[in-house]
């Protein structure tokens, strides 16, 4: 077993990790039940997190490798995640839900860049978060509208 | 993948000899690859821990270390200036910016995928690799060697020369793996291609290269030429995303219109057409 301290969602947590656990795992662990497992292949964008604020995915960390790390989930964002939810709604961007919690945490990450944001930058960054439901359109609208209220485009 | 124990290098030297120490240790870089795997590992070797990250221009050379993510050679300036920013544009078409900030340009490389999108445009840049161990080697040299790498890979170096450079990648859906990838670039050396995923690792071809190297004038027969050839001469075989002769087909079309979008930068180098 391995001791590591980490931060999850701005609180400190200090535990034992097998070597070969995945944050996935360390996550619900924690009581962190947001990050779904979807392909377990790195694949889909469903178990996205970030780490010190870039999106990557939780079955393919070793929760390890994060000690001294800064780990959000849509726990750690949760007013933000609120918000977008609402443009999602109004534009009709979501159905089942499984993926967004992925996406809150990929346009969190999005909002950090310092340029304006583009469609093409929100395009780009919901690449690699698969949704079956919405056919992508709403969702780009609904993200675009949210920035711009948001005064980051 | 099962993972008995992770090890924490402090050097290169500590992480190379904890790999030639048991047939079962590994070196990890972003893990996203051996994950996939059902190996059980005894000790990997985590080279997040070392300073393997960097992107360094050194004046006539472009140093990249191994564990660069491909989010940030895709971002990076330095690389978005060499080889008309084929490199970049080749990282930007694999999977999501969230598997592209953990996978990296040392285990793409090492892993030597058939299906890479990384290693044909790296053949046609003059990618050289430096392990720790073995020294500077060609990437052709190292695609020849068979069997597990048992060295650790410290940095990709390219040659910053004016170049000019193209990459195509062919899939059936956004994400997918390349049915086939083809890279063309123009320097002071002449033309390169490279076609991989064929399906198996990039290679160049030679037979085209040297055809259009020796010529005098590069007209569009002697680009149709070298088109053929890469296409006839390069070895290409059936899998679930494309048979062989889609493969060829595929190859003769792209590997035109990689020559074509060079060919000004040919005419320019050395005046061999006018
Ligand atoms: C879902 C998915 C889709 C992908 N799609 C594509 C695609 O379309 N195109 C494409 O080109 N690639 C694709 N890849 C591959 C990806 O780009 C990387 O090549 C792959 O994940 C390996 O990189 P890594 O950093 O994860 O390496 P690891 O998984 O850590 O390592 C891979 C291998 O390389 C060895 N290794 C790593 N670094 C070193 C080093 N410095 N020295 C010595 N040995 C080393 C490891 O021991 C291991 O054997 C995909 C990967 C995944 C998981």
């Amino acid at each position: 077993m391995i001791n590591i301290t980490f931060m999850v969602n701005h609180r400190k947590h200090s535990l034992e990790v097998k070597p070969g656990e995945y944050l996935i795992e360390t996550l619900k662990r924690l009581n962190i039940h947001s990050v779904r497992r979807g392909c377990d292949t790195a694949s889909c964008g469903v178990c996205t997190v970030l780490v010190d604020l870039k999106p990557v995915p939780s079955c393919a960390t070793l929760t390890a490798r994060l000690a001294g790390k800064n780990v959000t989930t849509v726990e750690g964002i949760h007013d933000e995640a609120g918000a977008l939810a609402d443009y999602f709604g109004l534009e009709g961007a979501d159905q089942c839900g499984f993926c967004n919690p992925g996406i809150a945490l990929s346009v969190h990450a999005l909002k950090q860049q310092s340029s304006p944001i583009t469609e093409a930058d929100i395009k780009q960054a919901l690449t690699g978060h698969l949704c079956r439901c919405s056919g992508y359109v709403s969702q780009v609208k609904a993200i675009m509208a949210y920035l711009k209220d948001d005064a980051h485009v | 993948m099962k993972v008995n124990g992770l090890f924490k290098p402090k050097t290169l030297d500590e992480a190379y000899h904890k790999l030639t120490e048991h047939s079962k240790n590994v070196v990890m870089a972003g893990g996203a690859w051996l994950r996939l795997s059902n190996r059980t590992v005894e000790e990997a070797i985590d080279l997040s821990v070392l300073p393997l990250s960097y992107v360094k221009d050194r004046g006539d050379v472009v140093e990249i270390g191994s564990m660069t993510t491909l989010h940030e050679i895709e971002t990076d300036d330095t690389i978005k200036s060499l080889y008309g920013g084929i490199l970049s544009q080749a990282v930007s078409q694999i999977m999501g910016i969230g598997l592209r900030n953990v996978v990296t340009i040392g285990g793409n490389v090492v892993a030597r995928h058939g299906f890479s999108d990384v290693i044909t445009p790296l053949l046609t840049m003059r990618a050289k690799l430096h392990f720790y161990k073995r020294g500077t080697i060609s990437l052709e040299a190292f695609l020849d060697i068979r069997g597990k790498t048992t060295d650790v890979l410290e940095k990709i170096i390219i040659p910053k020369r004016k170049a000019a450079g193209y990459f195509k990648k062919v899939t059936k859906t956004a994400l997918d793996f390349a049915i086939i990838n083809v890279s063309v670039t123009c320097d002071e050396e002449g033309f390169s291609v490279a076609v991989g995923s064929r399906p198996s690792v990039g290679q160049l071809a030679y037979e085209a290269m040297g055809l259009l190297n020796q010529a005098k004038d590069v007209d569009e027969k002697h680009i149709d030429l070298a088109a053929f050839k890469a296409a006839d001469l390069l070895k290409f075989s059936d899998n679930h995303r494309g048979s062989q002769a889609y493969r060829e087909e595929l190859t003769a079309v792209y590997v035109k219109r990689g020559l074509l979008a060079v060919k000004t930068c040919f005419n320019q180098r050395g005046g061999h057409d006018d």
